[in-house]
C-alpha cells in the first residue's frame, strides 16, 4: 500500500511539511497513534521482563497469539477473545509447569514446551479452517500497522489505560520480586502471585497488540528498548522512562521511514532498535576497556549469577 | 495432500504387522519414515544438550533464523540451503560468544532474534514483490510448519550426510561438553576450553536445526529438539541413561506420530509435536505426585 503513495509524496528537508505530509492520511493517524499506545506499555512491559530474563516467556506469548487467532476464527469468536483466552492458557501453563519441575530454575524448558504445543495447535487449526485463510497467516504474523481501524484504536486505548493502572499498583512488589525473589519473599511479597500476574498481564499486552503490529514487531517493541535502557542505566524509574522513549522514537522513526519507502514498516522498526542496541553495547564496551572503573559497570554484565 | 490420500487409504485394523506394512507399502512413507528416524536421533541427542545448557531459546530462534536464510536465499536467488546454513551458523556463532550465564544472554538473544524477524519481513516483502504469485503465501507456511510426508530421497540423502556429520562431531566433544554444561566454572578451572566449546556446540546446534528446518519445518525440530530431551532429563540425572533415552523417545514419538498422522489424516507435525507435549505433561504432573524427595 505505502508504494502508491511513495511516487506522488516525496520527503524533502522542510521537516514540518514532511510531517504534515505523513498526518494527512487517517490511516497514518491511526497508525501512528496505535503505535505510539503499544510502544508506551510495550516499554513499560519490556522493563519488567528483561530484569525478570523472561524474553523467552515473551517471544512465545506473541507466538502464542498465532494459535489463539486462528483458533478464533475457526470456532467463530472475536479474535481479540480468542487471543487473550490463548495467551492466559498459555500463560497458565507456564507457569504450572515450570513449579512442577523444580530442578534449578528450568523456566526456558517449560516455556519451550508451551511454545510448541500452541505452534502445533495453530497448525491445526489453519488445517482445520478453510483453505484461503492460509494466506492470511502472514498478516497475523508480520501484523498490519497500517490498516487500522478506529474501533481498534479505541478498544486500544481502553486497554492501555486499564494496563497502566494495574501496572501502576503492582509495580513496586514485581520491582522488589524481580530483583531479588528470596529476599521478597521473606518479606512478605507474595513471589509465585506476582509471576502469574504478570505473565497475564503479559498475555493481555500481547493480545491487544498483536492484532495491530504482529507477533514481530510487538516482540521487538518489548525487548530491545528495554534491553537497551538497561545497559544504560541501573536505575529502575529512570530506565522505565527511557526505555518507553526509546520505543516511542524507534516507532515513530519506522513509520515515517516506512511510509517514504516502498519497505515494510517492521523492518525499519526492528533495525533502528537494533542499530541502537549495538552501538550501545559496544560503546559501553569501548568505554570499559578505555576507562578501567569497574565500580560503575552495569547490572547486567557482572551481577549474573543466576 | 493428507486428506485426498486418507479416503483411499486402508482403514486402521487391529493386526499391528498388518497396519505397519500397509503404511511401509507407500514410497513416500517410507521415505518419511527414514527422514523422521535420521533427524529424531540427531535432534534428541543434540536435544539433550540444550536442555542441560538451558538453550531453547537459542535453539528456537535458530530456527528462525533458518526461516530468514530460507527466505534471503529466495529473495536474491541464492541455494536456500547455503544461505540457511551460512546465516544460522553465524547467529549460533553470535549467539555462542554471549557466553555461558543465562541472565544477559537471554535478552541478547531476544534482540537479535527481533531483528531477525524484521530482516525476514523484508525479505518476504522482496520476495513476493519479485515473484508475484500465490504461491509464495504457501512455501513460507511450509518452513515454518513442514510436510514431512514430502521429502524426496535426495533430501534424505542431505539430512543422512549432515546428521551423520552432527552426531560423528557431538561424540567427539561430548565429555568435555557435558563437563562445561553442568559446571562451567571447574571446568574451566580443569582447564576445559568452555568458551570454545560454547561457541562449538552453537554451530552445532545450528547445522542441525538448519537442515531439519528445511526439511520438516520449524515446528517439529522445535518439539523434537526440546520435549523428549526434557523428558529425559526429568526422569533420569545420570547423562549416559539420558541421552539414550532422549534420542529413543524422539524416534518413538517420531514413528507413532506419522502413523497417526497417516491414519487420521492430520498433519503429521502436529501428531508428534502435540504427543510430544502430552507426554511431557504426564510424566511431570507424575513426578509431581510421587513423593517429594525435599
Amino acid at each position: 500500500m505505502p508504494i502508491v503513495f511513495a511516487d506522488t509524496l516525496s520527503p524533502s528537508w522542510d521537516l514540518v511539511a514532511d510531517i504534515q505530509i505523513l498526518l494527512h492520511f487517517h490511516f497514518m493517524q491511526n497508525a501512528y497513534l496505535a503505535g505510539t499506545l503499544v510502544a508506551i506499555t510495550a516499554g513499560i512491559m519490556g522493563y519488567f521482563m528483561v530484569l525478570r530474563s523472561q524474553s523467552f516467556a515473551g517471544h512465545s506469548l506473541a507466538n502464542v497469539g498465532f494459535a489463539g487467532a486462528t483458533g478464533a476464527v475457526l470456532f467463530g469468536i472475536p479474535s481479540v477473545v480468542g487471543l487473550f483466552i490463548a495467551g492466559l492458557c498459555a500463560a497458565a501453563g507456564m507457569q504450572a509447569l515450570n513449579l512442577a519441575n523444580r530442578q534449578g530454575r528450568q523456566s526456558d524448558i517449560a516455556v519451550g514446551a508451551v511454545f510448541s504445543a500452541s505452534l502445533a495447535l495453530g497448525f491445526l487449526f489453519i488445517h482445520l479452517a478453510t483453505a484461503e485463510y492460509a494466506a492470511n497467516v502472514y498478516n497475523i504474523l508480520f501484523g498490519n500497522v497500517l490498516g487500522i481501524t478506529d474501533p481498534d484504536v479505541s478498544s486500544i486505548v481502553w486497554s492501555t489505560l486499564v494496563l497502566l493502572v494495574i501496572l501502576l499498583v503492582i509495580a513496586r512488589p514485581l520491582c522488589f520480586a524481580s530483583l531479588d525473589p528470596d529476599v521478597a519473599a521473606a518479606q512478605g511479597v507474595p513471589v509465585r502471585g506476582l509471576a502469574f500476574g504478570y505473565l497475564a498481564l503479559l498475555a493481555l499486552v500481547v493480545a491487544i497488540a498483536v492484532q495491530v503490529v504482529g507477533v514481530l514487531l510487538i516482540f521487538a517493541l518489548l525487548v530491545t528498548p528495554a534491553a537497551i535502557a538497561y545497559y544504560l542505566t541501573t536505575r529502575p524509574s529512570v530506565a522505565v522512562a527511557l526505555a518507553v522513549v526509546l520505543a516511542l522514537s524507534f516507532t515513530w522513526l519506522g513509520l515515517a521511514v516506512g511510509y517514504f519507502t516502498p519497505y515494510p514498516v517492521s523492518f525499519f522498526i526492528t533495525t533502528f532498535a537494533f542499530g541502537t542496541y549495538v552501538l550501545v553495547r559496544s560503546g559501553r564496551f569501548v568505554l570499559d576497556r578505555v576507562v578501567q572503573r569497574p565500580a560503575r559497570m552495569p547490572l547486567g554484565s557482572k551481577g549474573g549469577d543466576v | 495432500m493428507n486428506m485426498e490420500i486418507a479416503g483411499v487409504l486402508p482403514p486402521f485394523t487391529l493386526n499391528l504387522w498388518q497396519d505397519i506394512l500397509s503404511i511401509l507399502h507407500y514410497d513416500f512413507m517410507r521415505q518419511a519414515m527414514l527422514a523422521g528416524t535420521i533427524l529424531s536421533l540427531v535432534t534428541g541427542l543434540v536435544g539433550y544438550f540444550v536442555v542441560l545448557r538451558h538453550q531453547a531459546f537459542a535453539g528456537e530462534s535458530l530456527s528462525d533464523v533458518a526461516f530468514t536464510g530460507a527466505l534471503g536465499g529466495a529473495a536474491f536467488g541464492i541455494n536456500p540451503l547455503g544461505s540457511l546454513l551460512v546465516s544460522t551458523i553465524a547467529v549460533g556463532v553470535i549467539m555462542g560468544g554471549f557466553g555461558e550465564r543465562l541472565r544477559g544472554r537471554d535478552v541478547a538473544i531476544g534482540t537479535v532474534l527481533a531483528w531477525v524477524l524484521g530482516l525476514g519481513v523484508l525479505f518476504l516483502s522482496l520476495f513476493t514483490t519479485q515473484a508475484s504469485g500465490t504461491g509464495t503465501g504457501f512455501s513460507g507456511v511450509t518452513v515454518l510448519f513442514g510436510n514431512i510426508l514430502g521429502i524426496s530421497s535426495n533430501q534424505v540423502q542431505i539430512i543422512a550426510g549432515i546428521s551423520g556429520l552432527a552426531i560423528l562431531l557431538l561424540f567427539l566433544i561430548a565429555r568435555p561438553l557435558l563437563f562445561a554444561s553442568l559446571d562451567p566454572d571447574v571446568a574451566a578451572a580443569q582447564g576445559v576450553p568452555v568458551r570454545l566449546l560454547g561457541v562449538g556446540f552453537m554451530v552445532l546446534l545450528a547445522i542441525t536445526v538448519s537442515e531439519a528446518t528445511l526439511a520438516v519445518g520449524a515446528l517439529l525440530v522445535f518439539a523434537l529438539l526440546l520435549l523428549p530431551a526434557a523428558i529425559a532429563h526429568q526422569v533420569s540425572s545420570r547423562p549416559g541413561t539420558s541421552l539414550t533415552l532422549a534420542a529413543g523417545l524422539a524416534v518413538a514419538m517420531t514413528w507413532l506420530g506419522i502413523a497417526i498422522g497417516f491414519y487420521t489424516g492430520y498433519p503429521s507435525s502436529v501428531c508428534i509435536s502435540l504427543l510430544a507435549f502430552v507426554s511431557y505433561v504426564v510424566v511431570v504432573g507424575g513426578s509431581q505426585v510421587r513423593p517429594k524427595r525435599g
